[in-house]
């Protein structure tokens, strides 16, 4: 009864329609990163230049500042985003409390439905350098009133700030959903044989927390190659190209310089990467299932 | 975290029953830090809608006001002149007519992965999945220029339309491991009764599944409703969507504060009651199916 012609006929919508908006536009892509396309100046034509767009782009300093600044991006956000995350995570799985670590567990809801647009305008609006929350906590300590967004290194850690408000909980859910499934009678086993929190942790809580980890890792190292609302928003990348990461550099030369060729040449060299991510997080966790 | 004795492990009523020195004496430290971390969190969700419901100088004032007489008059400001209402509609549109193609599209994948077995099914997997990383900003040029040719920028179909590609993966991957677990004995017999393939999902399977096409759904929801890159570039006044609309008050030196924050309440609030009410699912949704 599994018939060939039934499977096709279940299949063909959903192939068809990535094949339109996925991969159609992939290859319009392709075809403009090799050609000379910027849409503002039309009278130098829109010929095909071979590799010169992505010559243009190995040799733009900026480029390989804003790729160089993603991953200073990621290096200060993803660290502490698990940090925080696991500390939360052992907290909700204590077992004191439970009224205060309901309430917890439904509060990290909110960063992570937030609208990432909308997390712009909170960190606009809470590093603002008038009336700011973020100047406030610091005159408190008294300090004077700091321009936040106004300064490379601040605003870059504002940016960072909002980031790690939004994807914390992630981190946290994810490792607490693993700590749940931790055999009971293993940990209890184990709590026979040593007293120390660590050891039990390291030995016993850890092996479970390894792949939904992993899935957690490279899923955010993909989402900041894409990072774009929330910065935007904030400071359109700026002062100067203080937090102009890569996808906001790209969206800058294709729609405010508007030379498309070399956004798309771009835009496919940082595609090339997340798809080296996908790759891998579809070899680490669906292995069985494809098998 | 815990003093440890040495002869800890030697006592056997403490090390049969680890839990119980915790349940004995309220541990403060960890209430603390509980509150801490709530604090935390919910802090600048309470801020955004604080300033959506100060008065202008309320919000302006330094040091911040904790403590106010609440006004509506930044959501009548947004809603009424503003047009956000109009915004709001349009991304209810969006969200919704793509949510319900994604399903209709997704769904049936989702069967055919589940329980067909044949040689290309992983290079498929791989695809279909890999979308879901697509960087928006890959998308966004050529979707531009197709649009601008036939004329299709600022039309909230176009929006529904790209957003299928994120929308489609995350129905697949939410609905297949649904499928997986119900019994295939039970297409079987519906087939031997003489029901046809498609009799067998749509009125059998598909119902069974229902709790993984509801989650799939909301997600997909969230996703399209939250959106911005593409909206920002495909659309124009009209068809603005929520989230654009919010971002454009940011211009000037005197921004409207109020109202921005008005309008940033009335995009999350919903979003926010959705994901609460699939809060169990979140982590499946957004690591697609990896972690349960």
């Amino acid at each position: 009864m599994w018939k060939t012609r039934d499977r096709n006929l279940f299949l063909a919508p959903a192939v068809l329609v990535l094949a339109l908006v996925g991969v159609a536009p992939l290859l319009f892509a392709v075809n403009v990163s090799l050609r000379q396309f910027n849409i503002a100046k039309p009278s130098l034509g829109f010929e095909w230049n071979g590799f010169a767009n992505y010559v243009s782009v190995f040799q733009d300093g900026y480029f390989w500042g804003a790729l160089g600044l993603t991953v200073q991006f990621l290096l200060m956000t993803i660290p502490l985003q698990f940090a925080l995350g696991l500390g939360i995570a052992l907290l909700l799985h204590h077992q004191d409390w439970p009224l205060l670590r309901a309430l917890a567990r439904v509060a990290l809801v909110i960063p992570l439905a937030t609208t990432p647009a909308v997390v712009g305008l909170i960190g606009r609006l809470g590093f603002d350098s008038d009336f700011g929350l973020a100047n406030w906590v610091v005159t408190l300590f008294g300090g004077a009133k700091i321009a936040w967004l106004g300064d490379p290194n601040l605003a870059l850690f504002a940016v960072a700030f909002m980031e790690t408000w939004q994807w914390t909980p992630f981190f946290a859910l994810v490792m607490l959903a693993s700590l749940s499934a931790v055999p009971q009678d293993a940990f209890e086993a184990a709590t026979l044989e040593t007293d120390r929190r660590w050891l039990l942790f390291r030995y016993v809580e850890w092996p479970y927390l390894l792949p939904g980890l992993t899935a957690v890792l490279i899923l955010r190292t993909a989402d900041v190659m894409k990072l774009f609302d929330s910065v935007y928003v904030m400071t359109r990348g700026g002062p100067g190209s203080a937090t102009e990461l890569v996808s906001l550099y790209t969206q800058r030369i294709g729609f405010r310089v508007f030379d498309q060729g070399i956004a798309a040449a771009m835009a496919l060299l940082s595609l090339i990467v997340t798809i080296l991510l996908a790759r891998a997080y579809i070899r680490i966790f669906y292995r069985e299932a494809t098998a | 975290m815990t003093p440890n004795p040495p002869a800890a492990a030697l006592e056997p009523s403490r090390a049969y029953l680890p839990k119980k020195r915790h349940a004995k004496r309220p541990n403060w430290l960890i209430a603390i830090v509980l509150i801490v971390v709530i604090v935390a969190i919910v802090l600048p969700f309470y801020w955004m809608v604080a300033a959506s419901l100060k008065s202008r100088a309320d919000v302006l004032a330094f040091p911040p006001v904790f403590f106010f007489a609440p006004t509506v008059e930044h959501y009548a400001k947004a809603l009424l002149e503003a047009g956000v209402g109009k915004n709001v509609l349009n991304s209810l549109f969006v969200s919704v007519t793509t949510t319900l193609l994604a399903l209709m599209i997704g769904t049936p994948a989702a069967y055919a992965l589940a329980r067909w077995e044949w040689a290309g099914k992983k290079d498929l997997w791989f695809w279909i999945i890999s979308n879901r990383f697509m960087s928006p900003i890959v998308l966004a040029l050529p979707f531009y220029l197709i649009a601008n040719q036939l004329g299709m920028l600022n039309n909230l179909l176009t929006l529904v339309i790209i957003y299928l590609t994120f929308n489609i993966p995350l129905v697949v991957w939410l609905t297949m491991d649904q499928f997986r677990n119900i019994p295939r004995e039970i297409d079987e017999a519906a087939v031997v009764d003489g029901a046809t393939m498609f009799q067998v999902f749509t009125r059998i399977v598909l119902p069974l599944a229902t709790p993984g096409v509801v989650v799939g759904a909301i997600l997909s929801f969230i996703f399209s409703w939250n959106e911005m890159l593409f909206a920002l570039i495909l659309t124009r006044s009209e068809a603005r969507t929520a989230p654009v609309a919010a971002t454009s008050f940011m211009s000037g030196y005197d921004l409207p504060w109020g109202v921005i924050m008005a309008t940033g309440t009335i995009i999350v609030l919903p979003v926010i009651i959705f994901a609460t009410l699939v809060s169990r699912h979140l982590v499946r949704g957004l690591t697609l199916g990896a972690v349960k």
